[in-house]
């Protein structure tokens, strides 16, 4: 990898910036499971195993699925947060495989989200 | 052409025009009129809307605002609410009739909206072992600011302006520490990372690392830019797994981009970091001892002065915060130290990350804006004391700390207020205790921690916890004296005055609060050799009270000593040459019939006459307060 200067860090942002928000990348959906140390304990390593294999026995391309850290929460983990393009993140918790299938199946596939399952709806604002 | 400050966009589609808008727009430009706003206000008639059912409508710009079913009678308030005191009215906006919003919003949730995310920022969002999302998130900015914008001194001031003080929990000015090592000259200094997080219930630092560990390279090439140091050690537990694998990954994917390493982004900067991870002393988290661990030796505190910031690592300047600091460095420099200071107090600036842990709802991380209450911290945010049980205390600052009771839970979360209650602000800790806790337990487990991580170097710490262990032990077991609350109070004293580093200087804290907030409770231990919550099983005797009992078999079916005897319908007992003093019959009793007595009960206890049903045992009872 090239070393960076100050005009590739701006280049990297917005090149990312697409799939972190979901606006430009081409992708409808993103599921970020939380994989820190609570969520892992808690059983998020199945979560993710299963959510890869709905994923796969769709056949679905447009779904990006990526790991994330603590969400702050620890007693409700496994958490996931699932976010459909233009609308906003929805916080899933106190997951397992059963559930996450589930959750696939009608908010990611069918845009419909699993009611009792979710914790919140929204973004944490940073400031 | 006149330029308006808003426009209403009334409709004058057929539906509306039949429901009245003509109406209403004269009403409307009359009452603008009268007020005063012809030239502010604008009123348009448009075409259909398409939501005639709900007509007549309109929609204000440029709040946007949707409001159905206007009459003119609406007109006058409107005008004065919303044109002249700029609030929308709430009644006359547009409710979604048929999808019911059945899932919270986070705003509508405490947890989240008393939440403010600056240190924790990308929590949850970013990948962490991807360096490209942090960096779409505004990732290394502030270090390509601060390495080619800023000079050192300027660094140095923005964050002494900004207030940032140690989050690792004795809360010095992060900006002062860094002046103090900028203005030694060595050509070899060190920026060091404490991650080295000890206390029990604390894990803000691990998820910080393990959640955005680039946050804290970043925070450290500021670091090293402002005192000119060129190596830096990022000093982990090694029971932090997942944190050590992620900030390594991250300080090799960092180092392929060149943004460590030789002539970072073209400065002409160089900075490596490597990770040291630590064999689980409590004691290296304290700074001279972590450094002396670094280099290899037994992790030992010395005393200062001479402070690091002279001689540190290997006798060179170095500079050592503690991870959620750094975490706070990118942003400061990003933003500046203003926008920092915007949040807390004047004396203990920005926010805080917490643990929260032990007897409460929401257990997890949270960060908050300095200056908050704790009751808010602890039932808007943590969501109070679950299964109905009653506040006791809560813990801050670990084995450094102290517990606060109930009667100053509003005191506000700065450095300075929670320092005159006796505890500490500390790392972030905060572990909420029920009415099921013993505080002299408390203070024991805290000094059983502390006696057993004393170092040994100094006889105070490692006499004086033992000593102090010692004498809790016997209260606890019912063989304490009244004097031994004194002597406790003396030995902590002297502990505090004379212990070499941080570790003695506060191991006293849990003792101390738990005594001046709890004193009742040392007293009964030792005075009726009584522990009230049953916690301190030689100074209890568990039993039923046979008039509130309902024969459930709760206690009966929980009990694992099978000490519970009775029918159906026949209030139930305890022998008491059987029982444990688990306590598992208390916490399940749903009618509190289950009752913790002083040690002196369990002979008295045992010569009962057997068991009567129910029903006769009421009545027993009764004729008895006749007679």
């Amino acid at each position: 990898m090239a070393r960076l200067t100050i005009e590739d860090l701006k280049r990297i942002k917005e090149e990312y910036k697409s799939t972190l928000t979901l606006r430009e990348g081409g992708s409808r959906a993103k599921v970020t499971v939380h994989m820190g140390t609570c969520g892992i304990a808690a059983g998020a390593r199945k979560v993710m195993e299963a959510l890869l294999d709905e994923i796969k026995k769709s056949e679905v391309k447009d779904v990006i699925v990526t790991t994330s850290g603590c969400a702050g929460l620890c007693s409700k983990e496994p958490m996931a947060t699932v976010e459909i393009i233009n609308e906003a993140p929805v916080k899933y918790v106190q997951l397992n495989e059963e559930k996450i299938r589930k959750i696939f199946q009608e908010h990611v596939l069918n845009g419909k989200i699993v009611e009792g399952f979710a914790l919140v709806m929204g973004s944490e604002t940073a400031y | 052409m006149e330029r308006y400050r808003a426009s209403v966009m009334l409709c004058g589609g057929t539906g509306c025009i039949a429901g009245g808008s003509l109406k209403l727009k004269n009403a409307l430009v009359e009452e603008l009129k009268n007020k005063g706003l012809e030239n502010e206000i604008n009123v348009v008639l448009t075409g259909c809307n398409g939501f005639c059912a709900e007509g007549p409508v309109m929609t204000v710009y440029p709040e946007d605002i949707f409001y159905e079913k206007v009459t003119v009678a609406d007109v006058p308030l409107i005008v004065e609410e919303h044109f002249i005191k700029g609030r929308p009215v709430q009644k006359l906006m547009y409710k979604e009739p048929l999808k019911k919003q059945t899932i919270p919003l986070m705003k509508d949730i405490p947890f989240f909206s008393l939440q403010v995310l600056r240190a924790l920022r990308n929590k949850g969002l970013v990948d962490a072992e991807k360096i490209e999302e942090y960096i779409a998130r505004d990732g290394y900015q502030a270090a390509a600011k601060a390495l080619i914008e800023m000079t050192p001194a300027q660094v140095v001031d923005e964050i002494k302006r900004s207030g940032l003080r140690g989050r690792g929990g004795a809360g010095f000015p992060t900006g002062l520490k860094w002046e103090l090592c900028a203005r030694v000259k060595d050509d070899n200094k060190f920026i060091l990372c404490n991650g080295d997080e000890g206390d029990p219930g604390a894990f803000m630092d691990r998820s910080v690392m393990e959640a955005d560990p680039h946050v804290v390279l970043e925070g450290m090439i500021i670091g090293a830019k402002a005192i000119s140091a060129n190596k830096g050690y990022i000093y982990v537990r090694a029971e932090y797994p997942l944190a050590v694998h992620r900030l390594q990954l991250a300080i090799s994917q960092a180092k392929e981009y060149g943004l460590l390493g030789e002539n970072i982004l073209g400065t002409g900067f160089n900075l490596d970091i490597e990770i040291y991870q630590g064999a689980g002393a409590f004691v290296c988290g304290e700074e001279t001892a972590l450094m002396r661990s670094i280099e290899g030796k037994r992790g030992m505190p010395r005393p200062r002065p001479p402070f690091p910031a002279q001689k540190g690592l290997w006798d060179k300047p170095s500079v050592l915060n503690n991870v959620e600091t750094y975490a706070n460095i990118p942003q400061i420099i990003l933003n500046g130290a203003d926008w920092y200071r915007s949040l807390g107090t004047e004396k203990s600036t920005g926010t805080k990350v917490f643990a929260l842990s032990g007897a409460i709802s929401n257990i997890g991380l949270i960060e908050v804006p300095m200056g908050i209450p704790l009751r808010k911290i602890i039932y808007d945010i943590g969501g109070g004391v679950p299964k109905g049980r009653k506040f006791k205390a809560v813990q801050l600052g670990g084995p450094s700390g102290g517990c606060i009771p109930e009667h100053l839970l509003d005191t506000p979360v700065t450095y300075e207020d929670i320092v005159q209650t006796g505890a500490i602000v500390g790392s972030g800790g905060m572990v909420v205790m029920n009415d099921l806790n013993c505080m002299v337990s408390v203070a024991k487990f805290f000094l059983e921690f502390t006696a057993e991580e004393s170092c040994g170097k100094c006889p105070p710490c490692r006499i004086g916890t033992t000593v102090m262990l010692d004498l809790l032990t016997k209260i606890t077991e019912g063989k304490g004296k009244q004097r031994d609350i004194e002597l406790l109070q003396d030995i902590c004293r002297d502990i505090i005055a004379t212990s070499l580093c941080g570790l003695g200087q506060t191991a006293p804290n849990p003792v101390l609060t738990t005594i001046k907030y709890f004193q009742d409770e040392y007293e009964s231990h030792i005075n009726e050799k009584w522990c009230k919550t049953g916690v301190c099983k030689e100074l209890c005797t568990f039993y039923i009270d046979e008039e509130k009992c309902k024969a459930c078999g709760v206690c009966k079916r929980a009990c694992p000593q099978k000490a519970i005897t009775g029918e159906k319908k026949v209030p139930h007992r305890i022998d008491q040459s059987l029982c444990i003093q688990c306590r598992s019959c208390y916490e399940v009793c749903k009618f509190g019939s289950v009752q913790i007595g002083p040690r002196s009960m369990r002979e008295t206890l045992k010569n009962l006459p057997p068991q009567e049903p129910l029903k006769n045992v009421e009545i027993a009872s009764l004729a008895g307060k006749e007679e």
